[in-house]
């Protein structure tokens, strides 16, 4: 199977990035270093080509119905121009994927109402899984899938906006956080939204596929990859659909995985049942931060143990922090034999490595 | 891009460098290495009186994004190790063949030099 390209692919080509196969995607995932592009986001600003990530829109008089019912968030309540986070569960709560849902502002240019982000390599099986409800239920609704129709940059760090303004026509400094609107971008028509992965302010912008590189170069800051893009998200305890949970590997509720903020259990939806009976009794397992004391990088796979080696769990996501010179990693552990301060082990190479369940985000944001 | 590849050394296909000095050699991995790696963030070495195989793996370098053995090109007991890796990992990026080399060893036979590959080989190898 070949891989699937950004429309930037040739551009990072050019700036000497190295790639990496991530959801059927070839994707940038160094252009610099790590390190150096990672500091430039919590520093400054950096700018990520996300276009990996899917684009479904969805139309017609039953689309908020037919989006409402097949996510945690309940996207009744989004304003045009709106957003939120949110999980796509099947009947059993088990999480699929996790997604942003965008009610379109105006403006947009045809007449869907909502788009939603399927992460890498989702856009087919979430556009088939919208369609397939939608005729089950027998709902009026178009569903799309966008995914090579549409790039996105994402332009994150403290100094995002000081980046973007002038390049822009859109009042940004009337724009909350998961609000969107119609802008015109380096003289290209864009959704710019104010959302992100990162834990730093700044925005994601979608923009027409052929467009991308006129975007892209307009502005003009430290390019980072996939690789800046882990560390980033890992600081902030945010999951990776996949990784962090996967109906075949890894499955998961929102619960256990720590999202029960984005599950409005007053809203019908596929999996509401099985969520409801979850957040009565309460997970068994909770995925908990974890930091290394002793030196060492947690990954993927690692067992996580007592203190007297007894398995608690394993390693979901692990690296070594840039912003905190530590080694941090989540993991799902039975949350009536660990809870945050407690002192556990991450086992590194046969090496028990003592480490401290914590709080996440691991950063203060 | 190229890669530094000083001419007094000797090296292992698995990019580590080996650099002799009377009976004492020092080892590291080549500017080619660190630069596939990435930034490095952690290092695993052996302890002064340990006894290492030519050809076999004695500790590991890891960057963010990726774990590596390190191979030894020669036998020997190791003699020193590079402590300041711990708090510096990053020596390893900045400075390949200096201030990030990772142990010494003394070798127990000088004649496995001659296995190894010469700077012009390595070159071509990473070419």
């Amino acid at each position: 199977m070949s891989l699937r390209q950004p429309p930037l692919a040739a551009a990072h080509a050019d700036s000497g990035a190295t790639f990496t196969d991530f959801g059927g995607w070839e994707m940038p995932v160094e252009f610099d270093s790590i390190r150096a592009e990672h500091e430039s986001v919590r520093e400054s600003v950096g700018r990520f080509d996300v276009s990996h990530m899917g684009q479904v829109t969805v139309g017609g008089p039953d689309a908020e119905r037919l989006t409402n019912r097949l996510v945690t968030n309940d996207v009744a309540d989004l304003d045009p121009g709106e957003s939120c986070y949110a999980a796509i569960p099947d009947e059993s709560g088990v999480m699929l994927d996790d997604t942003i849902v965008y009610r379109l502002p105006p403006g947009w240019p045809d007449d869907s109402d909502f788009l939603f982000i399927p992460n890498a390599g989702h856009d087919a099986e979430m556009t088939d899984r919208w369609t397939s409800h939608r005729d089950d239920w027998d709902f009026e609704a178009t569903v799309e899938n966008r995914t090579e129709s549409f790039a996105m940059v994402a332009l994150q760090g403290r100094d995002a906006r000081e980046l973007l303004a002038p390049e822009t026509d859109a009042d940004l400094s009337d724009l909350g956080r998961y609000e969107t609107a119609m802008a015109d971008v380096a003289g290209v028509e864009t959704l710019v939204a104010r959302t992100g992965y990162t834990g730093e302010g700044g925005y994601e912008l979608l923009c027409p596929w052929d467009d991308a590189e006129t975007v892209w170069a307009a502005l003009e800051c430290q390019p980072c990859g996939l690789g800046a893009r882990d560390t980033l998200r890992l600081e902030m305890g945010f999951l990776l659909s996949g990784q962090d949970f996967d109906p075949d590997d890894e499955p998961r509720n929102p619960y256990e995985a720590g999202i029960g903020f984005a599950v409005a259990l007053d809203h019908e939806f596929v999996g509401r049942d099985a969520l409801e009976r979850v957040d009565a009794e309460g997970p068994d397992e909770r995925l908990r931060g974890i930091k290394l004391i002793d030196r060492g990088v947690p990954r993927h796979g690692y067992a996580v143990t007592t203190a007297d080696g007894d398995p608690l769990g394993t390693v979901t996501s692990g690296t070594m922090s840039p912003t905190l010179g530590a080694g941090i990693a989540l993991a799902y552990l039975p949350t009536e034999r660990v809870d945050p301060g407690d002192l556990v082990r991450v086992e590194i190479r046969g090496e028990p490595k003592k480490a401290r369940i914590t709080t996440t985000p691991f950063l203060d944001r | 891009m190229s890669f530094t590849v000083p001419d007094d050394l000797r090296y292992l296909d698995s990019h580590e460098w080996v650099r002799v000095t009377d009976d004492s050699a020092r080892i590291g991995i080549s500017d080619f290495a660190q630069d596939e790696l990435g930034d490095v963030v952690f290092v695993d070495l052996p302890s002064e009186g340990d006894d290492l195989t030519a050809g076999d793996d004695f500790g590991v370098v890891e960057s963010i994004k990726a774990v590596s053995d390190i191979y030894s090109p020669v036998s020997g007991t190791v003699t020193a190790v590079n402590d300041d890796l711990a708090d510096r990992p990053e020596l390893i990026n900045e400075a390949p063949y200096g201030d990030g080399w990772l142990i010494e060893v003394d070798l127990d036979d000088e004649n496995e030099l001659d296995d190894l590959l010469s700077a012009a080989d390595y070159e071509d190898q990473i070419a």
